[in-house]
Protein backbone atom coordinates (compact mmCIF):
# COMPACT_ATOMS: atom_id res chain seq x y z
CA UNK A 1 0.00 0.00 0.00
CA UNK A 2 2.79 2.40 0.89
CA UNK A 3 4.40 1.60 -2.44
CA UNK A 4 1.29 2.83 -4.25
CA UNK A 5 1.28 5.97 -2.14
CA UNK A 6 4.95 6.46 -3.04
CA UNK A 7 4.20 6.13 -6.73
CA UNK A 8 1.27 8.52 -6.51
CA UNK A 9 3.61 11.05 -4.94
CA UNK A 10 6.55 10.45 -7.27
CA UNK A 11 4.37 10.54 -10.36
CA UNK A 12 2.13 13.40 -9.27
CA UNK A 13 3.28 15.84 -11.93
CA UNK A 14 3.49 13.42 -14.86
CA UNK A 15 0.18 11.78 -13.91
CA UNK A 16 -1.52 15.14 -13.50
CA UNK A 17 -0.23 16.26 -16.90
CA UNK A 18 -1.37 12.93 -18.30
CA UNK A 19 -4.79 13.35 -16.72
CA UNK A 20 -5.18 16.70 -18.44
CA UNK A 21 -4.27 14.98 -21.69
CA UNK A 22 -6.84 12.25 -21.04
CA UNK A 23 -9.50 14.87 -20.39
CA UNK A 24 -8.55 16.73 -23.57
CA UNK A 25 -8.64 13.53 -25.62
CA UNK A 26 -11.97 12.58 -24.12
CA UNK A 27 -13.67 15.92 -24.56
CA UNK A 28 -12.46 16.42 -28.13
CA UNK A 29 -13.32 12.89 -29.19
CA UNK A 30 -16.69 12.81 -27.47
CA UNK A 31 -17.74 16.19 -28.87
CA UNK A 32 -16.87 14.94 -32.34
CA UNK A 33 -18.63 11.66 -31.58
CA UNK A 34 -21.85 13.51 -30.77
CA UNK A 35 -21.72 15.30 -34.13
CA UNK A 36 -20.93 12.07 -35.99
CA UNK A 37 -23.58 10.22 -34.01
CA UNK A 38 -26.26 12.75 -34.82
CA UNK A 39 -25.46 12.77 -38.53
CA UNK A 40 -25.32 8.97 -38.74
CA UNK A 41 -28.55 8.61 -36.75
CA UNK A 42 -30.28 10.91 -39.24
CA UNK A 43 -28.77 8.97 -42.15
CA UNK A 44 -30.06 5.78 -40.65
CA UNK A 45 -33.55 7.24 -40.24
CA UNK A 46 -33.55 8.77 -43.70
CA UNK A 47 -36.04 7.63 -46.32
CA UNK A 48 -33.24 7.25 -48.83
CA UNK A 49 -31.93 3.72 -49.03
CA UNK A 50 -28.31 4.55 -49.96
CA UNK A 51 -28.02 6.78 -46.88
CA UNK A 52 -29.36 4.01 -44.62
CA UNK A 53 -26.88 1.71 -46.22
CA UNK A 54 -23.93 4.04 -45.51
CA UNK A 55 -24.99 4.34 -41.86
CA UNK A 56 -25.43 0.58 -41.51
CA UNK A 57 -22.03 -0.20 -43.01
CA UNK A 58 -20.34 2.33 -40.74
CA UNK A 59 -22.04 1.06 -37.59
CA UNK A 60 -21.49 -2.55 -38.60
CA UNK A 61 -17.76 -2.06 -39.21
CA UNK A 62 -17.21 -0.17 -35.97
CA UNK A 63 -19.20 -2.56 -33.83
CA UNK A 64 -17.66 -5.57 -35.50
CA UNK A 65 -13.99 -4.77 -34.97
CA UNK A 66 -11.90 -4.09 -31.84
CA UNK A 67 -11.15 -0.49 -30.93
CA UNK A 68 -7.40 -1.10 -30.85
CA UNK A 69 -7.52 -2.36 -34.43
CA UNK A 70 -9.51 0.69 -35.49
CA UNK A 71 -7.04 2.98 -33.73
CA UNK A 72 -4.05 1.45 -35.47
CA UNK A 73 -5.81 1.23 -38.80
CA UNK A 74 -6.92 4.86 -38.71
CA UNK A 75 -3.61 6.10 -37.33
CA UNK A 76 -1.54 4.47 -40.02
CA UNK A 77 -4.25 5.01 -42.63
CA UNK A 78 -4.61 8.69 -41.93
CA UNK A 79 -0.88 9.31 -41.64
CA UNK A 80 -0.44 7.98 -45.17
CA UNK A 81 -2.56 10.84 -46.51
CA UNK A 82 -2.04 13.71 -44.09
CA UNK A 83 0.42 14.28 -41.31
CA UNK A 84 -1.49 14.38 -38.05
CA UNK A 85 -0.17 14.53 -34.52
CA UNK A 86 -0.83 11.37 -32.58
CA UNK A 87 -3.20 13.38 -30.39
CA UNK A 88 -5.43 14.29 -33.33
CA UNK A 89 -5.16 10.88 -34.93
CA UNK A 90 -6.17 9.34 -31.60
CA UNK A 91 -9.01 11.80 -31.05
CA UNK A 92 -10.41 11.23 -34.52
CA UNK A 93 -10.18 7.48 -34.19
CA UNK A 94 -11.92 7.55 -30.79
CA UNK A 95 -14.58 9.85 -32.21
CA UNK A 96 -15.22 7.58 -35.18
CA UNK A 97 -15.48 4.63 -32.82
CA UNK A 98 -17.69 6.24 -30.22
CA UNK A 99 -19.81 7.94 -32.93
CA UNK A 100 -21.26 4.61 -33.99
CA UNK A 101 -22.58 3.92 -30.50
CA UNK A 102 -23.81 7.48 -30.06
CA UNK A 103 -25.62 7.14 -33.40
CA UNK A 104 -27.54 4.14 -32.10
CA UNK A 105 -28.42 6.03 -28.92
CA UNK A 106 -29.72 9.00 -30.89
CA UNK A 107 -31.61 6.78 -33.31
CA UNK A 108 -33.36 5.04 -30.45
CA UNK A 109 -34.21 8.33 -28.76
CA UNK A 110 -35.56 9.89 -31.97
CA UNK A 111 -37.63 6.82 -32.77
CA UNK A 112 -39.11 6.86 -29.27
CA UNK A 113 -40.75 10.24 -29.94
CA UNK A 114 -44.40 9.80 -30.90
CA UNK A 115 -44.82 10.17 -34.65
CA UNK A 116 -47.75 12.50 -34.04
CA UNK A 117 -45.18 15.14 -33.11
CA UNK A 118 -43.67 15.13 -36.57
CA UNK A 119 -47.12 14.99 -38.19
CA UNK A 120 -48.35 17.94 -36.16
CA UNK A 121 -45.33 20.00 -37.18
CA UNK A 122 -45.63 18.97 -40.84
CA UNK A 123 -49.36 19.76 -40.86
CA UNK A 124 -48.45 23.35 -40.00
CA UNK A 125 -46.30 23.61 -43.10
CA UNK A 126 -43.00 23.18 -41.29
CA UNK A 127 -40.38 21.28 -43.28
CA UNK A 128 -39.04 17.90 -42.20
CA UNK A 129 -35.69 19.31 -41.13
CA UNK A 130 -37.11 22.26 -39.25
CA UNK A 131 -39.50 19.93 -37.44
CA UNK A 132 -36.56 17.68 -36.61
CA UNK A 133 -34.58 20.57 -35.20
CA UNK A 134 -37.34 22.39 -33.33
CA UNK A 135 -39.64 19.57 -32.25
CA UNK A 136 -38.06 16.12 -32.36
CA UNK A 137 -34.41 16.62 -31.39
CA UNK A 138 -34.97 18.70 -28.23
CA UNK A 139 -37.24 15.95 -26.93
CA UNK A 140 -34.96 13.14 -28.10
CA UNK A 141 -31.94 14.72 -26.43
CA UNK A 142 -33.58 14.52 -23.03
CA UNK A 143 -34.26 10.85 -23.50
CA UNK A 144 -30.72 10.27 -24.75
CA UNK A 145 -28.92 11.78 -21.76
CA UNK A 146 -28.71 8.71 -19.48
CA UNK A 147 -27.42 6.32 -22.17
CA UNK A 148 -25.13 9.06 -23.51
CA UNK A 149 -23.61 9.48 -20.04
CA UNK A 150 -22.95 5.77 -19.96
CA UNK A 151 -21.35 5.87 -23.39
CA UNK A 152 -19.20 8.83 -22.37
CA UNK A 153 -17.81 6.87 -19.41
CA UNK A 154 -16.88 4.09 -21.80
CA UNK A 155 -15.26 6.71 -24.07
CA UNK A 156 -13.23 8.10 -21.19
CA UNK A 157 -11.84 4.69 -20.38
CA UNK A 158 -11.31 3.76 -24.03
CA UNK A 159 -9.08 6.80 -24.42
CA UNK A 160 -6.42 4.79 -22.56
CA UNK A 161 -5.79 2.78 -25.73
CA UNK A 162 -4.48 5.91 -27.45
CA UNK A 163 -1.34 5.40 -25.36
CA UNK A 164 -0.32 2.91 -28.05
CA UNK A 165 -0.16 5.77 -30.54
CA UNK A 166 2.38 7.45 -28.28
CA UNK A 167 0.06 9.95 -26.63
CA UNK A 168 1.12 10.72 -23.06
CA UNK A 169 -2.27 10.35 -21.46
CA UNK A 170 -2.85 8.51 -18.17
CA UNK A 171 -2.21 5.02 -19.38
CA UNK A 172 0.75 6.15 -21.45
CA UNK A 173 2.23 7.82 -18.39
CA UNK A 174 1.76 4.60 -16.44
CA UNK A 175 3.44 2.60 -19.19
CA UNK A 176 6.53 4.74 -19.08
CA UNK A 177 6.55 5.09 -15.27
CA UNK A 178 6.52 1.33 -14.68
CA UNK A 179 9.34 0.93 -17.20
CA UNK A 180 11.43 3.16 -14.97
CA UNK A 181 10.43 2.08 -11.48
CA UNK A 182 10.00 -1.66 -12.18
CA UNK A 183 6.82 -1.70 -10.09
CA UNK A 184 4.14 -2.43 -12.71
CA UNK A 185 1.59 -3.77 -10.23
CA UNK A 186 1.59 -0.68 -8.05
CA UNK A 187 1.90 1.72 -10.97
CA UNK A 188 -1.10 0.32 -12.80
CA UNK A 189 -3.07 0.31 -9.59
CA UNK A 190 -2.19 3.97 -9.09
CA UNK A 191 -3.30 4.89 -12.59
CA UNK A 192 -6.44 2.83 -12.10
CA UNK A 193 -7.27 5.06 -9.15
CA UNK A 194 -7.01 8.12 -11.40
CA UNK A 195 -9.49 6.60 -13.84
CA UNK A 196 -11.78 5.56 -11.02
CA UNK A 197 -11.89 9.08 -9.61
CA UNK A 198 -12.49 10.61 -13.05
CA UNK A 199 -15.35 8.20 -13.76
CA UNK A 200 -16.87 8.82 -10.34
CA UNK A 201 -16.82 12.58 -10.87
CA UNK A 202 -18.30 12.12 -14.31
CA UNK A 203 -21.04 9.84 -12.95
CA UNK A 204 -21.93 12.46 -10.37
CA UNK A 205 -22.25 15.09 -13.09
CA UNK A 206 -24.50 12.86 -15.21
CA UNK A 207 -26.65 11.95 -12.22
CA UNK A 208 -26.99 15.59 -11.31
CA UNK A 209 -28.01 16.43 -14.89
CA UNK A 210 -30.58 13.63 -14.93
CA UNK A 211 -32.02 14.70 -11.61
CA UNK A 212 -32.26 18.26 -12.80
CA UNK A 213 -34.20 17.19 -15.89
CA UNK A 214 -36.40 14.90 -13.82
CA UNK A 215 -37.04 17.68 -11.39
CA UNK A 216 -37.97 20.05 -14.19
CA UNK A 217 -40.52 17.49 -15.39
CA UNK A 218 -41.69 16.51 -11.93
CA UNK A 219 -42.06 20.17 -11.01
CA UNK A 220 -44.37 20.66 -13.93
CA UNK A 221 -46.45 17.65 -12.99
CA UNK A 222 -46.71 18.95 -9.43
CA UNK A 223 -47.77 22.39 -10.67
CA UNK A 224 -50.52 20.70 -12.66
CA UNK A 225 -51.86 18.87 -9.65
CA UNK A 226 -51.80 22.04 -7.57
CA UNK A 227 -53.57 23.98 -10.30
CA UNK A 228 -56.23 21.33 -10.63
CA UNK A 229 -56.71 21.32 -6.87
CA UNK A 230 -57.06 25.07 -6.85
CA UNK A 231 -59.51 25.14 -9.72
CA UNK A 232 -61.54 22.29 -8.18
CA UNK B 1 -69.31 30.44 -54.19
CA UNK B 2 -65.64 29.58 -54.25
CA UNK B 3 -64.63 25.95 -54.24
CA UNK B 4 -61.95 25.32 -51.62
CA UNK B 5 -61.42 21.64 -52.12
CA UNK B 6 -62.30 19.11 -54.77
CA UNK B 7 -61.44 15.46 -54.56
CA UNK B 8 -61.81 13.26 -57.60
CA UNK B 9 -61.82 9.47 -57.60
CA UNK B 10 -59.34 9.14 -54.74
CA UNK B 11 -57.89 5.70 -54.04
CA UNK B 12 -55.63 4.87 -51.13
CA UNK B 13 -54.00 1.53 -50.37
CA UNK B 14 -52.05 0.51 -47.29
CA UNK B 15 -50.16 -2.41 -48.73
CA UNK B 16 -52.85 -4.71 -50.09
CA UNK B 17 -55.63 -3.08 -48.07
CA UNK B 18 -57.80 -0.85 -50.21
CA UNK B 19 -58.86 1.91 -47.78
CA UNK B 20 -60.31 4.60 -50.02
CA UNK B 21 -62.13 3.23 -53.04
CA UNK B 22 -62.81 6.24 -55.21
CA UNK B 23 -63.77 9.22 -53.08
CA UNK B 24 -65.39 12.24 -54.71
CA UNK B 25 -65.86 15.30 -52.55
CA UNK B 26 -66.41 18.98 -53.19
CA UNK B 27 -66.22 21.54 -50.39
CA UNK B 28 -67.18 25.18 -50.83
CA UNK B 29 -65.94 28.16 -48.93
CA UNK B 30 -67.54 28.61 -45.47
CA UNK B 31 -69.01 25.15 -45.62
CA UNK B 32 -68.92 22.80 -42.63
CA UNK B 33 -68.81 19.20 -43.77
CA UNK B 34 -69.05 16.43 -41.21
CA UNK B 35 -67.81 12.93 -42.00
CA UNK B 36 -69.39 10.07 -40.13
CA UNK B 37 -69.03 6.35 -40.47
CA UNK B 38 -67.89 3.23 -38.67
CA UNK B 39 -64.30 2.88 -37.53
CA UNK B 40 -62.01 1.68 -40.27
CA UNK B 41 -64.25 3.14 -42.95
CA UNK B 42 -61.52 5.55 -44.13
CA UNK B 43 -62.69 8.88 -42.61
CA UNK B 44 -59.37 9.70 -41.00
CA UNK B 45 -57.40 8.48 -43.99
CA UNK B 46 -59.40 10.76 -46.26
CA UNK B 47 -58.69 13.71 -43.99
CA UNK B 48 -54.99 12.87 -43.86
CA UNK B 49 -54.88 12.63 -47.64
CA UNK B 50 -56.24 16.15 -47.89
CA UNK B 51 -53.10 17.65 -46.35
CA UNK B 52 -50.88 14.94 -47.80
CA UNK B 53 -49.83 13.31 -44.53
CA UNK B 54 -50.89 10.26 -46.53
CA UNK B 55 -50.33 10.15 -50.26
CA UNK B 56 -53.12 8.62 -52.28
CA UNK B 57 -52.09 6.28 -55.09
CA UNK B 58 -54.80 7.31 -57.49
CA UNK B 59 -57.07 10.26 -58.08
CA UNK B 60 -56.84 14.00 -57.89
CA UNK B 61 -56.96 16.54 -55.10
CA UNK B 62 -57.62 20.15 -55.96
CA UNK B 63 -57.12 22.76 -53.27
CA UNK B 64 -57.79 26.49 -53.62
CA UNK B 65 -58.42 26.14 -57.31
CA UNK B 66 -55.25 24.26 -58.16
CA UNK B 67 -54.68 20.58 -58.61
CA UNK B 68 -51.92 19.44 -56.25
CA UNK B 69 -49.28 17.06 -57.49
CA UNK B 70 -47.42 15.65 -54.46
CA UNK B 71 -44.35 14.87 -56.54
CA UNK B 72 -43.95 18.34 -58.03
CA UNK B 73 -45.63 20.84 -55.73
CA UNK B 74 -44.16 22.04 -52.47
CA UNK B 75 -46.48 20.34 -50.02
CA UNK B 76 -45.29 22.53 -47.14
CA UNK B 77 -46.80 25.52 -48.97
CA UNK B 78 -50.10 23.70 -49.37
CA UNK B 79 -50.12 22.58 -45.75
CA UNK B 80 -49.66 26.15 -44.55
CA UNK B 81 -53.15 26.83 -45.87
CA UNK B 82 -54.73 23.65 -44.49
CA UNK B 83 -55.02 23.51 -40.71
CA UNK B 84 -55.33 20.19 -38.93
CA UNK B 85 -56.23 19.16 -35.39
CA UNK B 86 -55.59 15.60 -34.22
CA UNK B 87 -57.33 13.21 -31.87
CA UNK B 88 -54.22 12.98 -29.67
CA UNK B 89 -53.63 16.77 -29.52
CA UNK B 90 -49.95 16.29 -30.44
CA UNK B 91 -48.88 19.44 -28.65
CA UNK B 92 -45.14 19.91 -28.33
CA UNK B 93 -44.48 19.00 -24.68
CA UNK B 94 -41.17 20.85 -24.39
CA UNK B 95 -42.70 24.18 -25.40
CA UNK B 96 -45.03 26.48 -23.52
CA UNK B 97 -48.54 27.02 -24.82
CA UNK B 98 -47.47 30.29 -26.43
CA UNK B 99 -44.42 28.67 -28.02
CA UNK B 100 -46.61 25.89 -29.37
CA UNK B 101 -48.79 28.46 -31.11
CA UNK B 102 -45.95 30.66 -32.40
CA UNK B 103 -43.56 27.88 -33.49
CA UNK B 104 -44.81 27.62 -37.07
CA UNK B 105 -45.56 31.32 -37.73
CA UNK B 106 -42.15 32.36 -36.39
CA UNK B 107 -40.08 29.67 -38.08
CA UNK B 108 -41.93 30.18 -41.38
CA UNK B 109 -41.87 33.97 -41.02
CA UNK B 110 -45.62 34.23 -41.38
CA UNK B 111 -45.71 37.42 -39.32
CA UNK B 112 -43.49 40.45 -39.69
CA UNK B 113 -41.76 39.99 -36.34
CA UNK B 114 -41.64 37.63 -33.40
CA UNK B 115 -43.43 40.21 -31.31
CA UNK B 116 -46.29 40.33 -33.81
CA UNK B 117 -46.46 36.54 -33.95
CA UNK B 118 -46.73 36.48 -30.16
CA UNK B 119 -49.40 39.15 -30.18
CA UNK B 120 -51.53 37.24 -32.69
CA UNK B 121 -50.94 34.04 -30.77
CA UNK B 122 -52.23 35.69 -27.60
CA UNK B 123 -55.32 36.83 -29.50
CA UNK B 124 -55.93 33.27 -30.67
CA UNK B 125 -55.48 31.92 -27.17
CA UNK B 126 -57.97 34.47 -25.99
CA UNK B 127 -60.35 33.30 -28.68
CA UNK B 128 -60.18 29.71 -27.42
CA UNK B 129 -60.51 30.91 -23.84
CA UNK B 130 -56.95 30.24 -22.73
CA UNK B 131 -55.40 33.70 -22.55
CA UNK B 132 -54.18 33.00 -19.02
CA UNK B 133 -52.39 29.77 -19.98
CA UNK B 134 -49.83 31.22 -22.39
CA UNK B 135 -46.90 30.40 -20.10
CA UNK B 136 -48.07 26.93 -19.08
CA UNK B 137 -46.72 23.68 -20.45
CA UNK B 138 -49.10 21.22 -22.14
CA UNK B 139 -48.67 18.73 -19.29
CA UNK B 140 -50.18 21.32 -16.94
CA UNK B 141 -53.41 21.51 -18.94
CA UNK B 142 -56.51 19.34 -19.04
CA UNK B 143 -57.27 17.44 -22.22
CA UNK B 144 -59.89 19.95 -23.27
CA UNK B 145 -57.49 22.84 -22.74
CA UNK B 146 -54.77 21.02 -24.67
CA UNK B 147 -57.10 20.44 -27.57
CA UNK B 148 -58.09 24.10 -27.60
CA UNK B 149 -54.40 25.05 -27.72
CA UNK B 150 -54.03 22.66 -30.66
CA UNK B 151 -56.85 24.49 -32.43
CA UNK B 152 -55.19 27.85 -31.73
CA UNK B 153 -51.90 26.45 -33.00
CA UNK B 154 -53.50 25.39 -36.29
CA UNK B 155 -55.28 28.74 -36.64
CA UNK B 156 -52.00 30.61 -36.14
CA UNK B 157 -51.01 29.82 -39.72
CA UNK B 158 -54.20 31.51 -40.89
CA UNK B 159 -55.47 28.47 -42.79
CA UNK B 160 -58.25 28.66 -45.33
CA UNK B 161 -59.66 25.28 -44.40
CA UNK B 162 -59.53 23.32 -41.15
CA UNK B 163 -59.51 19.54 -40.81
CA UNK B 164 -60.62 18.03 -37.50
CA UNK B 165 -59.79 14.37 -36.95
CA UNK B 166 -62.00 13.05 -34.13
CA UNK B 167 -60.70 15.76 -31.88
CA UNK B 168 -63.04 15.03 -28.95
CA UNK B 169 -62.63 11.25 -28.96
CA UNK B 170 -59.70 11.20 -26.50
CA UNK B 171 -61.35 13.58 -24.05
CA UNK B 172 -63.11 12.92 -20.79
CA UNK B 173 -66.86 13.37 -21.38
CA UNK B 174 -67.10 16.53 -19.29
CA UNK B 175 -64.42 18.22 -21.41
CA UNK B 176 -66.01 17.56 -24.80
CA UNK B 177 -68.37 20.53 -24.61
CA UNK B 178 -65.71 23.23 -24.35
CA UNK B 179 -63.93 21.92 -27.44
CA UNK B 180 -67.13 21.60 -29.45
CA UNK B 181 -68.00 25.17 -28.47
CA UNK B 182 -64.70 26.42 -29.93
CA UNK B 183 -65.43 24.53 -33.15
CA UNK B 184 -68.92 25.96 -33.26
CA UNK B 185 -67.59 29.51 -32.85
CA UNK B 186 -65.08 28.83 -35.58
CA UNK B 187 -67.82 27.60 -37.91
CA UNK B 188 -69.89 30.70 -37.18
CA UNK B 189 -66.90 32.90 -38.01
CA UNK B 190 -67.06 31.46 -41.51
CA UNK B 191 -64.20 28.95 -41.47
CA UNK B 192 -64.38 26.17 -44.01
CA UNK B 193 -64.24 22.93 -42.05
CA UNK B 194 -64.13 19.20 -42.62
CA UNK B 195 -64.90 17.40 -39.38
CA UNK B 196 -64.59 13.72 -38.60
CA UNK B 197 -66.59 13.12 -35.45
CA UNK B 198 -68.87 10.82 -33.54
CA UNK B 199 -70.65 13.79 -31.96
CA UNK B 200 -73.95 13.54 -33.79
CA UNK B 201 -75.37 16.49 -31.86
CA UNK B 202 -72.59 18.68 -33.24
CA UNK B 203 -73.19 17.37 -36.75
CA UNK B 204 -76.90 18.07 -36.53
CA UNK B 205 -76.41 21.56 -35.17
CA UNK B 206 -73.38 22.89 -37.06
CA UNK B 207 -72.92 20.93 -40.28
CA UNK B 208 -74.12 22.13 -43.65
CA UNK B 209 -73.64 18.65 -45.02
CA UNK B 210 -73.11 15.28 -43.45
CA UNK B 211 -71.33 12.57 -45.38
CA UNK B 212 -71.63 8.92 -44.49
CA UNK B 213 -68.53 6.91 -45.35
CA UNK B 214 -68.55 3.16 -45.38
CA UNK B 215 -65.86 0.82 -46.60
CA UNK B 216 -63.88 3.55 -48.39
CA UNK B 217 -66.78 5.14 -50.22
CA UNK B 218 -69.06 8.08 -49.55
CA UNK B 219 -72.43 6.39 -49.57
CA UNK B 220 -74.56 9.32 -48.57
CA UNK B 221 -74.20 13.09 -48.78
CA UNK B 222 -77.08 15.12 -47.39
CA UNK B 223 -78.10 17.93 -45.08
CA UNK B 224 -78.10 16.90 -41.42
CA UNK B 225 -81.91 17.16 -41.27
CA UNK B 226 -82.34 14.80 -44.16
CA UNK B 227 -79.57 12.38 -43.19
CA UNK B 228 -80.57 12.00 -39.57
CA UNK B 229 -84.34 11.87 -40.05
CA UNK B 230 -84.63 9.86 -43.25
CA UNK B 231 -81.32 8.32 -44.30
CA UNK B 232 -81.69 6.91 -47.77
CA UNK B 233 -79.10 4.18 -47.41
CA UNK B 234 -79.76 1.09 -45.33
CA UNK B 235 -76.13 1.10 -44.08
CA UNK B 236 -76.57 4.66 -42.77
CA UNK B 237 -79.74 3.66 -40.95
CA UNK B 238 -77.96 0.79 -39.30
CA UNK B 239 -74.97 2.97 -38.31
CA UNK B 240 -77.17 5.72 -36.90
CA UNK B 241 -79.26 3.28 -34.91
CA UNK B 242 -76.03 2.05 -33.31
CA UNK B 243 -74.62 5.47 -32.38
CA UNK B 244 -77.69 7.51 -31.57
Amino acid sequence: MSAIWQILQDQLVPFMDAMVMTLKLTSVSLSLAVVIGLVVALLKLSRHRPLNWIANVYIGLIRGTPLIVQLMFLYFGISRVVVLSSFWAGSLALAVHCGAYVAEIFRGAIQSIDKGQMEAARSLGVSHWKAMRLVILPQALRIAIPPLGNQFIIGLKDSSLVAYLGVMELFGAALSAQAENFQPFQTYMAVGLYYLVLVLIFTLIVNWLERRLDKANAGRALDTRMQRMQSA
Amino acid sequence: MIRVCNVCNLHKYFGVIHVLKGINLEVMEREVVVLIGPSGSGKSTLLRCLNFLELAQEGEIELFGRSVDPRRDRLDKVRERVGMVFQQFNLFPHMTVLENVTMAPISLKKEKSKAEARASARQLLDRVGLANKAGSYPSQLSGGQQQRVAIARALAMNPEIMLFDEITSALDPELVGEVLQVMKDLAESGMTMIVVTHEMGFAREVANRVLMIDDGLIIEDATPEKLFSQPSHERTQRFLSQVL
